[in-house]
């Protein structure tokens, strides 16, 4: 494939310049679709009886948030809904295409790029330079996680009609899993940023 | 590496759902899949489910494919079938469950009928309004396609850094995921720098 150099766009608005992205954030950002596409295909592990796997997607959705802060791992999830979207086979199961969108678990699809954004936010403005360490970015990957329940739950109670009791109900078995992939999440990113310091620009 | 990666869910054909517009068979699916959520009814289900096996009939989905992707749809919809007849009663789960599989079934007769080049060539020009608010839609477009040529890669440094872990007996997954993540960082900053290097992404 030949890469064919972008025409630079005029800017449109008169305001103040924004700033735009550099060739490398795009790199990180196409990066980390790839990654979490990765995290969805190989990680998947059955639980007897449950009808969903416990697979990294979640673990891939976070870390992309607590790796490239807020703008730039929301861009990544996104990117990464827009692959399966478009017809990859990337989502859990193996599968792609738009059924996804439209399932009883659509609420936790749909959430996934608000929860890196929110986890991402965490670890890059309050935490600052204490993302180094596992404890406070688990706490971002936490927030993120309950952000994506709680939307999970709300997709559940429309799709299959029921109370927000039952929705709930329906949600709880999932909690431990994730409670340990937010655990996975923070040791791998608070490496990560030990690796490399000027990751989220301080 | 699973071949699964080198084919999506397209299936070629010269049927009119494969000929017709990208918008208007997302269009018909969104307006669908709202009716099917917002109309509680049995009847209803039952024609929902009627109209999504026309279509899939109409574009002669394979069938391989629809039991490959029904079947996570399929057991997660009867679980909650299941339980929705141990709460509410067989009407209900029946309604349920009829539901789902229309859903399902519209949007896998989209994607199924829809080649990846066309459906992202859609997508770039769907976001074009959003150039007034900051959206760059050829830097999406960049990002995008950077992200499907990452795809094997990534999967084959996954699988690679995982079976390194394997050889040398460590169980923990912080073994293999902390290297495979400082890998992918590693190998986007080299992606970048050859972007830069190219001219590539500098507005």
């Amino acid at each position: 494939m030949t890469m064919a150099e972008t025409p630079a766009s005029p800017e449109v608005t008169s305001a103040a310049p924004r700033r735009r992205s550099t060739a490398t954030d795009v790199a990180l950002v196409a990066a980390f679709a790839a990654l979490i596409a990765a995290c969805t295909v190989i990680g998947g592990v059955p639980v007897g009886g449950a009808g969903v796997d416990i697979t990294l997607q979640t673990f891939g959705v976070l870390l992309a948030g607590c790796v490239l802060g807020a703008a730039r791992g929301f861009l990544a999830v996104v990117v990464y809904l827009v692959l399966g979207a478009i017809g990859l086979p990337v989502f859990a199961g193996h599968t792609g295409g738009l059924s996804a969108f439209t399932g009883v678990s659509a609420g936790y699809l749909w959430s996934f790029p608000v929860a890196a954004l929110l986890a991402g936010f965490l670890v890059q403005y309050v935490f600052r330079a204490r993302r180094t360490r596992a404890a406070f970015v688990f706490v971002a990957a936490m927030a993120g996680t309950a952000l994506n329940h709680a939307c999970g739950i709300v997709g559940m109670k429309l799709y299959l009609d029921s109370t927000w009791e039952q929705a709930i109900k329906f949600d709880a078995p999932f909690w431990v899993g994730d409670i340990v992939k937010a655990l996975l999440v923070a040791i791998v990113a608070a490496e990560v940023h030990r690796a490399f310091p000027r990751l989220l620009g301080r | 590496m699973n071949p699964a990666y080198l084919f999506g869910v397209y299936q070629p054909g010269t049927t009119v759902l494969h000929r017709a517009w990208v918008g208007a068979k997302v269009g018909a699916l969104a307006v669908f899949s709202l009716a099917v959520v917002l109309v509680r009814s049995m009847p209803a289900s039952f024609g929902f489910l009627a109209i999504a096996v026309l279509a899939a009939a109409v574009a002669r989905v394979d069938l391989r494919l629809l039991v490959r992707s029904l079947r996570p749809v399929l057991v997660v919809a009867v679980i909650f079938a299941a339980l929705q007849w141990l709460l509410y009663g067989p009407v209900k789960a029946a309604e349920t469950l009829v539901d789902l599989l229309a859903l399902a079934l519209a949007a896998i007769v989209v994607s199924s009928t829809t080649p990846v080049n066309a459906m992202l060539d859609a997508l770039i020009r769907w976001i074009r309004p959003l150039r007034r608010v900051g959206v760059d839609p050829e830097r999406v477009a960049l990002t995008v396609g950077l992200a499907i040529q990452a795809l094997p890669g990534t999967v084959a440094l996954a699988i690679e850094t995982r079976d390194a872990a394997r050889a040398r007996g460590v169980r923990h997954p912080r073994a293999f995921l902390s290297p495979f993540v400082i890998r992918v960082v590693a190998r986007a900053h080299e992606t970048g720098d050859a972007l830069h290097a190219r001219g590539i992404g500098d507005d």
